[in-house]
């Protein structure tokens, strides 16, 4: 993958639209992710929000009969071009699953396990070391790294696999409600962490909480159902989180924001 | 707990279908144990009429006196080899005798081999009568007088049909000797050649088709015939396994085309072809049930790996087979418990009975269900019994069998 000469946005859509089957699940999105920010994808229940972070690193491909139309370019390069490996895709693209999914295996290996995919050849207990520092989470395990990654708490867990994905050192996380099952101080901790890390990645996260988009992100792409016969999602405004929280132009966005819809 | 709610206006009505809810559920409850309780019975009642046939009383009685035998006053039990290979000499044709020596020369003899053949060819040891366990406990006076009464020269003994001896000794045509060594060996190794074969071609079928296949109409038909032959009866397997392994594929099976051609092999009815049969017959099995494990491994699980990066085989390696293992293994004992137990299409895929040899995989072969089978099906009184003792190793075997492997599915399970 090539990297051109605006690198000020990770990441563009042109007009991606993601069908399962016939189904048209998102339509005609086009988004332009910035660098090292943060951007917080908000929109009531089932209107392709998941659907459209997972087309990022083409996750969306797990799911049978899924395909894309459209082009996501990532540093210039079509994600979905045909010479492009999804392998490739997901190592410099990371994910954080909405419920903790950490490994059966000890801590370490959690952390260990996809450098070591990937042939990492520097000192494997630095990386893990470095990880979990980044990921808050090294002085609460730095003394139980060989015990199980699921003893943990569910904050514990999430931020584990936040630091099992920077450990490949991906240039985008993206995150898909990392906090919705968590308590309220854990997710604290999440948001803080993500401020941190926005010094080094770029972020994207999907989020149903308004108070945490308008807390965290710097961008915020508002999604709806799109009008039409078909339960199509789309982007219906994105601009800086500031602005959309205070002065939407879209009255939908309006109306989600202040709680008047859904 | 008063309501005002109109539809429950009633109170009464309501306290009186409490209790009828109550007791319906009290009555399922005891129809639920009753079935429990019904089948701990007839379990109970399989163990006791075999064990009643492993044990008993049992009359012999000597074609020849060993008593007549002895030198000088000296018994048999006590005479040195020369003098005991003296008396085979006298009491056997010069022909038997000859042969005897040609198979092992008398001198390479122990003395025991040698004692063990006197009482064999000469002193001839006949089963008489015998009596179950049940007749010995309840009635053991009447038979030791009918016993003296009726055969006065027979030995009275009680006896477990299952003894060391009757592990250690091939099959023999006459009940005293016979045992039932071959038959594990035979059902054994033909075991290990079915899971040798079923294992790896399971999973890897199982893998193929819940981790790669697409979900369209050709893999559908795949998978639902795949649960149509799991219920194929037993004995079409053993026609097909006699149609391929014996007919089609004999010079394979019979060992030919390695060079290994054991003498006692009819064509390709070996323990290789039974062995196949059963790896066809458990096929199915094997593949349901790994792939009901796979599909219990969660998806987040394959979503985590897939999103840092690996590929689909090193996730498939590393995270979706490590959790499935124990229900692969669960599903394998189950297979093996039933290849272990099949009788009808090794019948047809050519077990043979009497096997007085050791066999390997490219020799004729017997299980322990075959020779159960052939026992059972015998008039005298005295092959029930050895069936009897057979059944108990047979079960003996497949529990130590499962258990190998329920360790084996703990362990793998006890990781994280």
């Amino acid at each position: 993958m090539s990297t051109t000469a605006d690198s000020n946005y990770v990441i563009e859509t042109r007009h991606l639209a993601i069908f399962y089957g016939d189904f048209k699940a998102v339509t005609d999105v086009n988004l332009r992710i910035q660098r090292h920010k943060i951007t917080a994808i908000i929109g009531p229940s089932g209107c392709g929000k998941s659907t459209l972070l997972r087309s990022f690193n083409r996750m969306n491909e797990l799911v049978p009969e899924s395909h894309a139309s459209g082009q996501v370019l990532f540093d210039g390069q079509d994600l979905y071009a045909r010479q492009v490996d999804p392998v490739e895709v997901r190592h410099r693209i990371g994910m954080v699953f909405q419920k903790p999914n950490p490994f059966p295996k000890s801590i370490y290996e959690n952390i260990a396990w996809g450098a070591r995919v990937h042939g990492y050849r520097g000192n494997m207990d630095e990386l893990v070391e470095r990880s979990l520092h980044q990921a808050a989470l090294w002085d609460e395990v730095k003394d139980i790294l060989h015990r199980s990654g699921l003893a943990l708490s569910g904050g514990q867990q999430q931020r584990l696999c936040i630091a099992r994905t920077i450990a490949v050192q991906p240039e985008v996380i993206l995150m898909d409600e990392p906090a919705s099952a968590l308590d309220p101080i854990a997710t604290l901790k999440i948001e803080e962490l993500m401020e941190e890390l926005k010094r080094n990645y770029t972020i994207i996260i999907v989020t149903h909480n308004m108070q945490q988009a308008a807390r965290v992100s710097d961008y915020t792409a508002m999604m709806m159902l799109a009008n039409g016969h078909a339960r199509s999602g789309t982007v219906i405004e994105f601009d800086e989180t500031n602005k959309i929280f205070t002065r939407p132009s879209d009255k939908r966005t309006e109306d989600y924001v202040t709680g008047r819809f859904g | 707990m008063k309501k005002n709610n109109p539809s429950y206006s009633n109170g009464g009505r309501f306290r009186d279908n409490l209790a009828t809810r109550h007791r319906a559920g009290v009555i399922w409850q005891i129809v639920f144990q009753a079935s429990t309780v019904i089948g701990i019975i007839a379990l109970t009642a399989l163990l006791l009429n075999i064990i009643d046939g492993a044990f008993g009383y049992v009359a012999y009685e000597a074609r020849v006196d060993p008593a007549s035998l002895a030198v000088d006053g000296v018994a048999i039990e006590d005479l040195p080899q020369e003098l005991l290979v003296e008396i085979l000499r006298q009491n056997l044709s010069s022909g038997a005798f000859n042969k005897l020596d040609n198979e092992i020369p008398f001198n390479e003899r122990s003395r025991i081999n040698v004692y063990d053949l006197v009482i064999e060819r000469i002193v001839r040891y006949d089963v008489t009568e015998s009596w179950t366990l049940r007749e010995s406990l309840t009635q053991g006076a009447e038979i030791r007088a009918r016993v003296i009464e009726e055969y006065p020269d027979a030995e009275l003994r009680f006896i477990s049909w299952i003894n060391a001896e009757f592990i250690q000794r091939p099959q023999s045509s006459e009940a005293v000797n016979a045992g039932v060594r071959t038959a594990i060996l035979g059902s054994l190794l033909t075991i290990l050649v079915t899971i040798l074969v079923a294992f790896p071609l399971g999973v890897g079928a199982a893998i193929y088709l819940e981790e790669y296949a697409l979900d369209n109409w050709l893999n559908r038909l795949i998978r639902t015939n795949i649960n149509n032959l799991a219920g194929v009866p037993s004995i079409i397997y053993g026609i097909l396994g006699l149609a391929i392994f014996v007919r089609v594929l004999g010079v394979l099976t019979s060992g030919a085309v390695f060079g290994s051609v054991d003498p006692t092999t009819a064509s390709g009815r070996t323990v290789l072809s039974a062995g196949l049969t059963l790896a066809l017959l458990v096929l199915p099995l094997i593949i349901i049930n790994a792939q009901e494990a796979l599909r219990a491994v969660p998806q987040s699980l394959r979503q985590a790996s897939l999103s840092v990066g690996a590929t689909k085989w090193q996730t498939v390696w590393s995270h979706v087979l490590p959790n499935a293992i124990p229900g692969i293994l669960t599903g394998t004992i189950l297979a093996v418990s039933r290849a272990i137990g099949e009788t009808a299409p090794l019948i047809v895929v050519g077990a043979s009975t009497a096997i007085s040899f050791d066999p390997n995989i490219f020799s004729r072969f017997t299980t322990l269900p075959i020779q159960i089978y052939q026992w059972t099906a015998r008039p005298q009184a005295e092959w029930r019994h050895l069936a009897a003792a057979a059944i108990l190793v047979l079960i003996v075997l497949l529990l130590s069998l499962n258990a190998t492997a329920i360790v084996l599915r703990n362990r793998s399970t006890k990781r994280f």
